[in-house]
């Protein structure tokens, strides 16, 4: 423990060591003046906050609106990387999204025991109402956002997949529209794949996956959002916006000759295809928790019988559900008849008596998350934790061991940010955004790279402190 | 095609912003009015807040008027519903709300807006810094009118915000007339007199046209006057036949794009009639007071009328 681990920088791996694609970029920054970088690093956040880029945070009265730091150091990855990353993680939503299509049909992989039944059954995020049920086209997993971390020159993993509803498009957008007025010079001398086509590509997407029995001469798509309070309410009202779609509420929608319904200024008009970033509790009272104010009642029945498309689909849960993430090699296997590209973190199901006993015996050394969390509540990252944190949660951890999983404490990379005294290295995640439509699977080049501002820390998460990078894909 | 939703929020938002200019308006005439009085007289700050719609919300929370209550209480005070911070707090939830309908321009203005004045208006105002304070006011909602001015496309957006800004005024240059009926009221006192020199300015400071009075008027101030200005000009761009002639344009607007007529555009065109039919003697005839409620009562009844036709709401 008391050794300092070695971490690889993806910039540099040594003093005055630069990486390939960060050549151009260090030699820029090593010319220019740090006071005036510092003056632009300010400058970002006033655009952010006049553009109203902002998130709530929970259980924060009076807090309403906050900034995510934003800095101005790039996530640069070369072509060739990318390259691999590209082809691992359309294979990984491939699967996942046949596996969802199985698991609620015949549960093939089931009955060939690739994954065990009881991990099914007795999971919460498995939808029952979705059996049997064929989303439009097919297509289950609209949008998603494959958490990767990277430990190495040619170490990726995945972390999570998130297919439910991923976040953090509008920060990809927002963080190269920023980088672009700040710094064009960069763009004139580094070769940087445009990410600006998202918004459009996410429209094609969405209306590729419309009902074909649809009374509107072109689809008609919507954003759903649970309102101005959520969260994420800016990325939601700036998705709509970009896309030129409406951005809708739960009292703007009712059910109406079979069909959702939005009541405009001119009477209700039909919706096909509704992009809800509400979880699938909220989605149906009448179906789902009987007392969400954020849904629609009766969508679920209008769903089943094919007039509407949910994207992402209900019950996409669980696909990134943290108990059955350590059989996804499996499932890519199953699924594509290819070996996994992109590996999985080491997992250890301490649903499994072997794996509880090692992971209480390791808890210093390891992540502990719980099954259904996300956004970096409730788990423990050994090494950072003080011995009464962690003993505190060796109790919750036996209380319900199947409510956890353990991973080892990857060493996750660092990239640079700018700090008073110049580059210092955090470390990093990237979250690519993944669309699928019938006919194909596209991934945006670039991404939400997330950043542990403090030093140090291994958690990325914005509501725990961490801030964004803008992520540059090269061209060859 | 838009939701209801979004016009409603639209409709809200340009009234709220309509409503925070116009009670700095109405708190400067009313400083004004105190710095040049000799004596110590608080009846004009009585009649501010009466003409602000606050009475009510003050009294409960003051026992008496002095000038640093007052403004503070127009200006910041949590506890009074229509001060300007949470008008403008107001106008910009249902900015954000209906995002998606305005110009990025639009709505970085109604932001910076709410930022600045956030920050102004952090701690109490000192009369000292009154002055600033309200230039800043004017200043930001004169930057988003601009904006919606230049880069707003002439759709249903449009015409619902404009709609929003006009019943707003023409409510609130109502209430300054009949806040003041009394002093226009022609009595056997006033027959052939001049009108309270600092009445009438105070007036027409509230609805910003003492300059614009005198360029129609000269110098000429009478009950008369005021009244066939503030109420019936047609050039006048606060007065209420203006803002009537507004939105019934604006209502024609809607009509005509969406090809339908609805109870909104019966009851713009019954209020026209009442001010086209309406000349400056027929105004004393029939009570200032009388025709202003009247007034008033049209414009609240269009307001809801809106709502329910366009489906502000569910």
């Amino acid at each position: 423990m008391t050794q300092t681990p070695t971490y690889f920088d993806e910039m540099l791996t040594g003093p005055e060591t630069v990486r390939d694609p960060y050549a151009k970029y260090y030699d820029w920054f090593s010319n220019d003046d740090l006071k005036r970088l510092r003056r632009k690093s300010d400058e970002a956040e006033a655009f952010f906050r006049r553009i109203g880029i902002t998130f709530n945070v929970y259980g924060q009265e009076e807090a309403d609106e906050r900034l995510i730091p934003f800095d101005i150091v790039p996530r640069i990855i070369a072509a060739k990387e990318w390259a691999k990353l590209e082809k691992g993680i359309e294979q990984r939503v491939r699967a996942i999204n046949a596996f969802l299509h199985d698991i609620y049909h015949r549960q093939e992989i089931l009955r060939a025991g690739r994954v065990p039944k009881e991990l099914i059954a007795n999971n919460e995020a498995y939808t029952p109402e979705m059996i049997g049920v064929s989303p439009p086209g097919d297509v289950y997993t609209h949008i998603c956002g494959v958490d990767l971390v990277r430990t190495g020159e040619d170490d990726f993993y995945v972390l999570e997949d998130n297919v439910r509803t991923p976040s953090g498009v509008s920060y990809m957008l927002e963080n190269r529209e920023t980088m672009l007025q700040m710094f064009p010079e960069l763009f004139a001398t580094n070769k940087v794949r445009s990410v600006s086509a998202y918004p459009e590509l996410l429209r094609r997407s969405l209306a590729a996956c419309a009902p074909q029995n649809s009374p509107n001469e072109k689809p008609v798509v919507g954003v759903m959002t649970p309102g101005i309070h959520n969260s994420a309410y800016f990325e939601h009202a700036f998705l709509a916006d970009e896309m030129g779609v409406e951005l809708v509420e739960s009292n703007d929608l009712r059910i109406e000759d079979g069909r959702v319904a939005m009541r405009t200024t001119q009477g209700y008009k039909p919706i096909d295809v509704l992009y809800r970033r509400i979880d699938d509790a909220f989605l149906d009272p009448l179906t789902f928790r009987p007392d969400s104010m954020l849904g629609v009642p009766g969508i679920m029945d209008v769903y089943r019988s094919g007039n509407i498309t949910l994207a992402n689909a209900p019950g996409t849960g669980i696909a990134d559900d943290k108990a059955l993430y350590s059989y996804m090699p499996d499932i890519v296997e199953f699924y594509t008849g290819e070996k996994a590209i992109l590996k999985n973190v080491p997992t250890w199901r301490c649903s499994e008596p072997d794996s509880l006993a090692y992971v209480l015996d390791h808890l210093p050394e390891l992540v502990v998350k719980e099954v259904h969390g996300s956004g970096g509540y409730g788990m423990l990252v050994g090494p950072a934790a003080s011995k009464k944190e962690i003993a505190a949660f060796e109790d919750k951890l036996r209380a319900k061991p199947g409510n956890y999983i353990a991973q080892p404490t990857l060493a996750l990379s660092t990239v640079p940010i700018l700090t008073k005294a110049g580059l210092a290295p955090r470390h990093v995640d990237l979250r690519p955004f993944v669309l699928m439509s019938p006919e194909k699977i596209e991934i945006t080049p670039g991404g939400l790279t997330r950043v542990a501002m403090k030093k140090g820390s291994l958690v990325v998460n914005s509501s725990q402190g961490g801030g964004t990078k803008d992520t540059w894909v090269l061209k060859d | 095609m838009m939701l209801g939703k979004t016009a409603g929020g639209l409709f809200w938002m340009f009234r709220y912003l309509e409503r925070a200019e116009n009670t700095a308006r109405l708190l400067e005439a009313g400083w004004r009015m105190a710095l040049t009085r000799a004596d110590d007289d608080m009846s004009e700050w009585v009649s501010i807040i009466t003409t602000a719609g606050m009475h009510d919300g003050y009294d409960a929370k003051f026992d008496e008027y002095t000038p640093s209550q007052v403004i503070n209480f127009m200006l910041r005070d949590k506890d009074n519903p229509s001060c300007i911070m949470t008008s403008v707090d107001l106008a910009r939830s249902n900015a954000r709300l209906v995002r998606t309908a305005l110009t990025l321009e639009v709505w970085e203005a109604v932001n910076e807006c709410w930022m600045d004045l956030k920050k102004a208006l952090a701690r109490p105002v000192n009369e000292r810094d009154l002055y600033d304070t309200l230039n800043l006011i004017r200043n930001r909602t004169a930057v988003v009118r601009g904006a919606l001015h230049g880069t707003m496309l002439r759709n249903d957006a449009y015409a619902f915000s404009r709609l929003g800004t006009f019943l707003e005024r023409a409510d609130n240059t109502a209430r300054i007339l009949d806040v003041k009926y009394y002093v226009l009221l022609p009595s056997p006192a006033h027959i052939g007199t001049k009108i309270d020199n600092a009445q009438w300015e105070v007036i027409l400071r509230s609805v910003s046209s003492e300059r614009s009075y005198r360029w129609v008027n000269g110098t000429e101030t009478s009950a008369r006057g005021i009244v066939s200005f503030v109420m019936l000009d047609q050039r006048m761009p606060r007065s209420l036949a203006f803002c009537a002639k507004q939105v019934q344009d604006y209502l024609g607007f809607l009509a005509q794009e969406y090809g339908t007529r609805s109870d909104s555009h019966e009851q713009a065109d019954l209020m026209i009639k009442r001010i086209e039919s309406t000349d400056i003697d027929g105004v004393f005839k029939t009570g200032l007071h009388e025709l202003l409620g009247v007034m008033i009562s049209d414009a609240t009844k269009l307001s809801g009328l809106i709502e329910k036709d366009f489906r502000f709401y569910e």
